[in-house]
């Protein structure tokens, strides 16, 4: 047992800090640290720079085009990127869709789409849940009919998807479709590559409780899909969709965006005058922070001893599940303490500075002005990504045995 | 980084349950507790055979010199069988004779082997969890240290052989400075002791101290400075007891399981029930949590970098705090009426993790710990 980095480890970690320090955009990391809105375009920067770099892709194999770092180097350039206020590479291409192509796709889907992944050509969205079918996905409806005439074979598509995160930004959907409904509901769907540009498509914004425009209803009328489209074999796509969901869960538990926003937290509370001197120096207060900070010290080494024990590139097992529950968990803590902080502050609700439209915030402080829709906003956490009670139904039956 | 055990640590661990699943059996320690002196010869011989006291003694004192991560399997089989021996005690006043380890060469010896018990007498009426807060006195009388007062509450005092013992030279009762160490023979005259049973199973005394006279070889380390002494043994004492606590909730959780698909309601085991196997979710999350900070408390255990190591303590003491009271009280809720049942040996799984927080600082003392030092204050 030794919880140290070891020479090499920590050499790393200074490559990476470097690296950043010199690359990542003032402005961008000005957005991030206060919790601002960021455009397409600002995804778009610093994937492009990571991307100049060749660590665009850390989980990637080389031959891939991949940075192919170990977990720990993974764990590390995670907590380096997320410290320094760097936003997040958007994980529907890296995380999600690579993986799956690599293990299942063709060599024509492969050479096509993972060099547009890597240099942001295309702009992935994922297609997964429906109105009606949330925790229980298998119960999708929309459909992929095999139809062949005159012009050749083709997909044609009818449906609808919903919660689709940034589907705004999106010219390409990877999709879970039902091909076949005579079968068990798990067997029958397809996972399907859908150009969003294709006649048939459309999109309405979904505007969350914090008025914000993150997510997206997608809507498939008679839409048209080659039957290249296809990623690997028709009405197995949901052993695709379980592996997918196996990589989505890389870094669940956002450690270094939880110690980052600790950090905010406590500068924000120790700038907060209160009777004590400042907030933090309040013992009710502290003991707050104190109790957020030791869960997450825990986290931390939850999250190392799950990433450490998978030496090779096997699948997260069901420990995944733990690390969803309290990351998020901390997440929306961290979140809930910075609106106790601000008292007052936390009630106007400033869209213009909040999208950037105007420098300073209408009253209060500029950091402040963030946080409350910042908090709506992480309500999500708990319910994405497989809910915290689906996630405990996975443990009780996957760990637990019952 | 590296979070398994080496084959030594695993190889330890392993034979220590083994040892202790045939030798030290719920109704072995059932005896011992009903026994008059509240400890057992016969274990207590099995455990030094095994090599358990000479573990966290130096080498050079034909000990193996254990590393805090050395210790966690240790505590962590011993939490599992629920050990009511002095092993702690001993342990921690081994730690204390390091500190002065030229002087106490001999005593050291003979704790490694097994032939004396030590225990720690620290604590006093008003001191709470405050180490510093010391009334006790003593004064030098023709070149004895004399020393009057009263110590409370001292884990396994009455079964030591020696007791390390703080006491006042100089400042005001809750002055850091002033505080010295001595390492006092239990046998010595003016030395009074009250044994008594506490709730988990293992014994405490009170101890007078009238006008008992030392030489001055009794001193343990410099005159006036034991207060960085006593907050690192402390320290250590803290991550033995985390990963302890971890052992026990560990045992009790796969107890509970056991019990969840055994035991039938309404036609169907209770474990089929979602709130219940979301419950028993939550409890493995407590367990692994808790284990994280016991983990990294007995990697910091003997960092010399104070206020990190006493930052990570703390947290470790809160975390699996919090799990100890709540996989405590949840596991007899979910044992149903048999959990209030003294013949269970969840019942005493539950006592042991009841007196966490009262033996080196509850969660309100450690949260304030925390918050008073420099990584609190200055995260980077």
């Amino acid at each position: 047992m030794n919880l140290e980095y070891d020479a090499k480890e920590q050499q790393f970690r200074k490559q990476v800090r470097s690296f950043i320090e010199a690359n990542l955009p003032a402005d961008l990391r000005a957005k991030v640290l206060n919790h601002k809105r960021l455009t397409r375009e600002d995804y778009r920067k610093w994937h492009l720079i990571l991307y100049a770099q060749g660590w665009v892709a850390p989980n990637w194999p080389r031959e891939y085009g991949g940075a192919a770092w170990t977990p720990v180097q993974r764990h590390i350039w995670e907590e380096e990127t997320t410290r320094a206020g760097a936003p997040n590479v958007i994980s529907f291409g890296i995380n999600m869709l690579g993986p799956v192509l690599m293990e299942f796709g063709t060599k024509a889907q492969k050479d096509h789409y993972l060099p547009r992944i890597l240099n942001c050509e295309d702009w992935w969205c994922q297609g997964y849940s429906e109105p009606g079918s949330g925790s229980d996905l298998a119960s999708l409806k929309t459909s992929a009919e095999w139809i062949e005439d005159e012009s050749g074979a083709y997909y044609l598509v009818n449906g609808q998807k919903t919660w689709t995160t940034l589907a705004q930004h999106a010219n390409m959907i990877f999709c879970l479709v039902r091909t076949t409904t005579s079968m068990r509901k798990q067997e029958g769907i397809s996972f399907l590559l859908i150009n969003m540009k294709s006649q048939g498509v459309s999109l309405r914004p979904i505007i969350t409780l914090d008025e914000d425009h993150e997510i997206n209803e997608v809507f498939f009328d008679n839409v048209r899909v080659p039957v290249d489209n296809l990623v690997g074999e028709e009405n197995l796509g949901w052993t695709y969709a379980k592996y997918l969901l196996s990589h989505e869960r890389n870094n669940v538990a956002e450690v270094g965006r939880s110690k980052r926003e600790l950090r905010f937290l406590k500068h924000l509370a120790m700038t907060t005058p209160s009777q004590n001197g400042s907030l933090l120096d309040d013992p009710l207060f502290a003991r707050k922070v104190a109790l957020l900070e030791a869960e997450m010290m825990a986290l931390e080494i939850t999250n190392l001893r799950v990433v450490s024990s998978d030496h090779g590139n096997s699948e997260p097992g069901p420990e995944v599940s733990m690390l969803k529950i309290v990351g998020t968990e901390v997440q929306q803590r961290l979140t809930e303490l910075m609106v106790e902080t601000v008292g007052p502050y936390s009630l106007p609700f400033d869209v213009d500075f909040l999208e950037g439209r105007r420098e300073t915030a209408v009253t209060g402080h500029d950091a402040a002005a963030p946080l409350t829709a910042h908090y709506l906003n992480f309500r999500k956490a708990s319910i994405y990504g497989g809910s915290n009670e689906i996630q405990k139904n996975i443990i009780s039956r996957m760990i637990l045995g019952l | 980084m590296d979070f398994t055990l080496t084959e030594e640590q695993a190889q330890l661990s392993d034979t220590l349950c083994r040892w202790l699943e045939k030798e030290y059996g719920f109704e072995q320690r059932r005896d011992t507790i009903a026994s008059k002196n509240g400890t057992c010869a016969r274990a207590w011989t099995g455990l030094s055979d095994l090599g358990l006291l000479a573990l966290p003694v130096p080498e050079v004192l034909n000990g193996f010199g254990a590393s805090g991560a050395d210790m966690f399997g240790v505590m962590e089989a011993l939490g599992k069988a629920l050990l009511v021996e002095p092993y702690l005690a001993t342990v921690s006043g081994i730690e204390f004779l390091k500190h002065d380890q030229d002087r106490f060469a001999g005593l050291l010896g003979q704790a490694a082997s097994g032939v004396v018990r030590l225990a720690c007498a620290l604590g006093e009426r008003q001191s709470r969890f405050d180490r510093f807060d010391v009334e006790m006195t003593t004064r030098i009388e023709g070149g004895a240290h004399v020393l009057n007062g009263r110590k409370t509450v001292v884990v396994h005092g009455a079964q030591a052989d020696h007791l390390i013992v703080s006491a006042r030279t100089a400042g005001n009762t809750r002055d850091p400075d002033g505080i010295t160490l001595f390492v006092v023979p239990s046998d010595i005259r003016g030395l009074c002791r009250t044994d008594y049973r506490t709730i988990d199973g293992m014994r405490a005394a009170d101890i007078e101290f009238a006008n008992v006279r030392l030489p001055d070889s009794a001193r343990l380390g410099a005159a006036g400075e034991a207060w960085p002494i006593i907050d690192a043994v402390s320290d250590y004492t803290c991550a033995l007891l985390c990963a302890e606590a971890v052992g026990i909730m560990q045992a009790v959780n796969d107890t509970t399981l056991e019990y969840l698909k055994m035991r039938r309601q309404f036609d169907q085991p209770i474990g089929a029930y979602q709130a219940l196997q979301h419950r028993m979710a939550e409890l493995f999350i407590e367990v692994e949590q808790a284990r994280s900070l016991a983990m990294l408390a007995a990697s910091v255990a003997r960092s010399d970098e104070t206020s990190k190591r006493r930052h990570t303590i703390s947290a470790a003491m809160i975390r699996v705090g919090q799990a100890a009271t709540r996989v405590g009280q949840e596991v007899i809720q979910m044992h149903g009426g048999i959990g209030m049942s003294n013949e269970m040996q969840v019942a005493h799984y539950f006592k042991r993790l009841s007196v966490f927080g009262a033996l080196e600082g509850d969660i309100d003392h450690h949260v304030a710990r925390l918050a008073r030092q420099p990584e609190f204050r200055h995260p980077d």
